[in-house]
């Protein structure tokens, strides 16, 4: 019986010939991530409950500081105090206000056919590169850090075909959105979710990370994009080896097939308060906003950056509308700054932010307050995930987020 | 066998409603358990007691790998988490922090908030009124890690 993508990594991590559904396997973990939202807790463990704290290999085990960065009160200050401290001491890898933690793992580390651990539910993201990423608990990640293993419950896998292009002003964020709202917000529950096809190697790397990352708001385990020439050429301009390259069997088995045409793929807005609450722009009515905000692990990079520039180009954001952009990365920051998008956001009236999770997740800077609205490219409208719970989350894209901005409105091209 | 009062939640509960992300970073899960479910019910935390259960619909736990969620219900006294179904992070992080999880799919439609069941861990069943419901049965490992008290606990007692 042939293997998919995500079955033949488990079953390298695992060191046997072959894995299928079900199977339990020990796994060798290539590489753990892990972010201030709840490292704190992990060194708490370490340090008081283990019997034997120990460090298999710290050269596997990155700490990237992105949740609540800078600082924003004196107990998380402490908490990222003990992140840096311990980091020090047992020589891991530390990175502290560069950017969101998946972006970073992006640009510096994620390498295809790796099996990869992030303590934070978007680690689905590493897919895009041909990885198997998927989110943990801190207590799986430090069973992780001191054995350099883990078990894993082998998944089905859901099979998306794409074929075709996405039309001008439609955008990965509003197909991965359609697909949530089509399976629904368990519809691959514990399922890896391939993309394959002519229309998912039509996509650049930018937009298959966009893909991947929100796979877990379906409940996928993980999203894995087939690898091309593509994932080659992104890897090794940013200086590393592509050692393993998998891709599906003709005859590998799937749990279900969807086939989606980009072509016709439209527009969508997910409201309040479900990811899986999609419906098209146009359909939507006009709803009113306060605040818009371009950034996140899953829509803050260049391209989405260069998205609301040209909108923005010698217009203003709204008078009575905050527009806030956090950069995914610093790396993502230099370049906006380089090709003048900066300029231009900052000119039209927006507030550019450090990079970091920022909105997104409702605990650091932009918090809305009773009964705002928000509309936003981050990563869930949960109820009160930006803040006050009677405040509103609409989730679209790049292009719908910076048009909102303009003009206070969630609108369709066609009523404005 | 004790029983155990009912605190029912709908349909895609996600980690955010247990406990939201202003919290996570609170020096430990002592200081953030009076906050789980603040955005549903903020009386949540003084109202529930040692050895109540909760009883959910579809989907629990969904959203983000936060393993706070589990342990503050298990620092409030929640006995178990008996759903329809879980999202799989929350699932599997329950069972690290040693909070049994069990997937039922009659009881949320039968059983009232408030009322009492009896819960059987051991074999995984529940009893409501005079009807008993059986338990969809973990993975033998699952079941281990769950046995003792949580994936640390494991590791400690692994440990030579």
């Amino acid at each position: 019986m042939g293997m998919t993508i995500g079955e033949k990594i488990i079953a390298k991590a695992a060191g046997v010939k072959s894995v299928k559904p079900g199977d339990i396997h020990t796994v060798t973990l290539d590489r753990m991530m892990s972010n201030d939202g709840t490292t704190h807790l992990t060194i708490d463990m370490y340090y008081n409950q283990l019997k034997n704290p120990r460090i298999a290999d710290k050269d596997k085990i990155v700490f990237i500081m992105d949740h609540n960065v800078p600082a924003e009160n004196p107990k998380t200050a402490e908490a990222h105090k003990k992140m840096r401290n311990f980091a020090r001491e047992q020589g891991i890898k530390l990175y502290e206000g560069q950017g969101v933690c998946h972006q970073i793992m992006m640009e510096d580390y994620v390498c295809p056919g790796e099996l990869i651990f992030g303590a934070d539910s978007h680690t689905c993201a590493y897919g895009a590169l041909g990885a198997f990423g998927t989110g943990v608990g801190c207590t799986d990640l430090l069973y992780g850090i001191v054995t350099g293993q883990s078990w894993v419950l082998v998944p089905e896998t859901i099979r998306f075909n794409l074929t075709g292009k996405l039309p001008k002003g439609v955008y990965p964020r509003d197909l991965i959105l359609t697909i949530i709202g089509d399976i629904g917000a368990n519809g691959a529950n514990y399922k890896i979710m391939e993309f394959a096809g002519e229309g998912a190697h039509n996509l650049s790397i930018n937009d298959r990370i966009v893909l991947c990352n929100l796979c877990v708001e379906a409940g996928a385990k993980t999203g894995i994009v087939e690898p091309d020439d593509k994932v080659i050429e992104y890897v090794k301009s940013r200086g590393r080896n592509v050692e393993h390259m998998f891709i599906s069997d003709d005859d590998a088995v799937y749990e279900k097939v969807y086939n989606y045409d980009l072509s016709k793929i439209q527009p969508v807005v997910a409201r309040p308060d479900f990811v899986d609450d999609v419906i098209p722009l146009k359909d939507l009515g006009r709803v009113k906003i306060d605040q818009a905000f371009l950034g996140s692990c899953n829509n803050g990079r260049i391209d989405e950056l260069r998205v609301a520039a040209n909108l923005l180009k010698g217009k203003k954001v709204k008078e009575d509308v905050r527009f806030l952009v956090a950069p995914a990365s610093n790396e993502v920051y230099l370049q906006a700054l380089e090709e003048g998008i900066m300029d231009t956001l900052m000119e039209a009236g927006a507030q550019i932010m450090n990079a970091n999770c920022s909105v997104c997740w409702g605990s650091c800077q932009g918090v809305i307050g009773e009964n705002e609205v928000l509309v936003s490219t981050g990563t869930r409208n949960f109820k009160g995930r930006a803040g006050h719970p009677s405040s509103k989350v609409y989730l679209a894209s790049a292009e719908t987020v910076t048009r909102a901005a303009i003009t206070g409105y969630i609108e369709s091209q066609e009523e404005m | 066998m004790s029983k155990s009062r009912v605190w029912k939640f709908h349909n895609d509960v996600d980690t955010d409603q247990i406990i939201a992300s202003q919290y996570l970073l609170l020096p430990n899960i002592e200081e953030m358990k009076g906050y789980t479910f603040e955005s549903l019910d903020p009386e949540f935390a003084q109202k529930v007691q040692e050895g109540d259960v909760i009883v959910a619909a579809e989907n629990f736990g969904c959203g983000s790998s936060r393993e706070q969620a589990p342990s503050v219900l298990k620092a409030l006294g929640i006995k178990a988490v008996i759903a329809k179904s879980f999202a799989r992070i929350f699932y599997r992080n329950a069972i690290n922090v040693g909070l049994p999880v069990l997937v039922c799919k009659e009881l949320y439609d039968d059983v009232e908030e408030l009322e009492e069941v009896t819960l059987d861990l051991s074999e995984g069943s529940i009893a409501y009124g005079d009807r008993q419901y059986a338990c969809t049965k973990l993975p033998e490992l699952m079941q281990t890690i769950l046995d003792k008290g949580g994936l640390i606990n494991y590791l400690n007692n692994s440990e030579v």
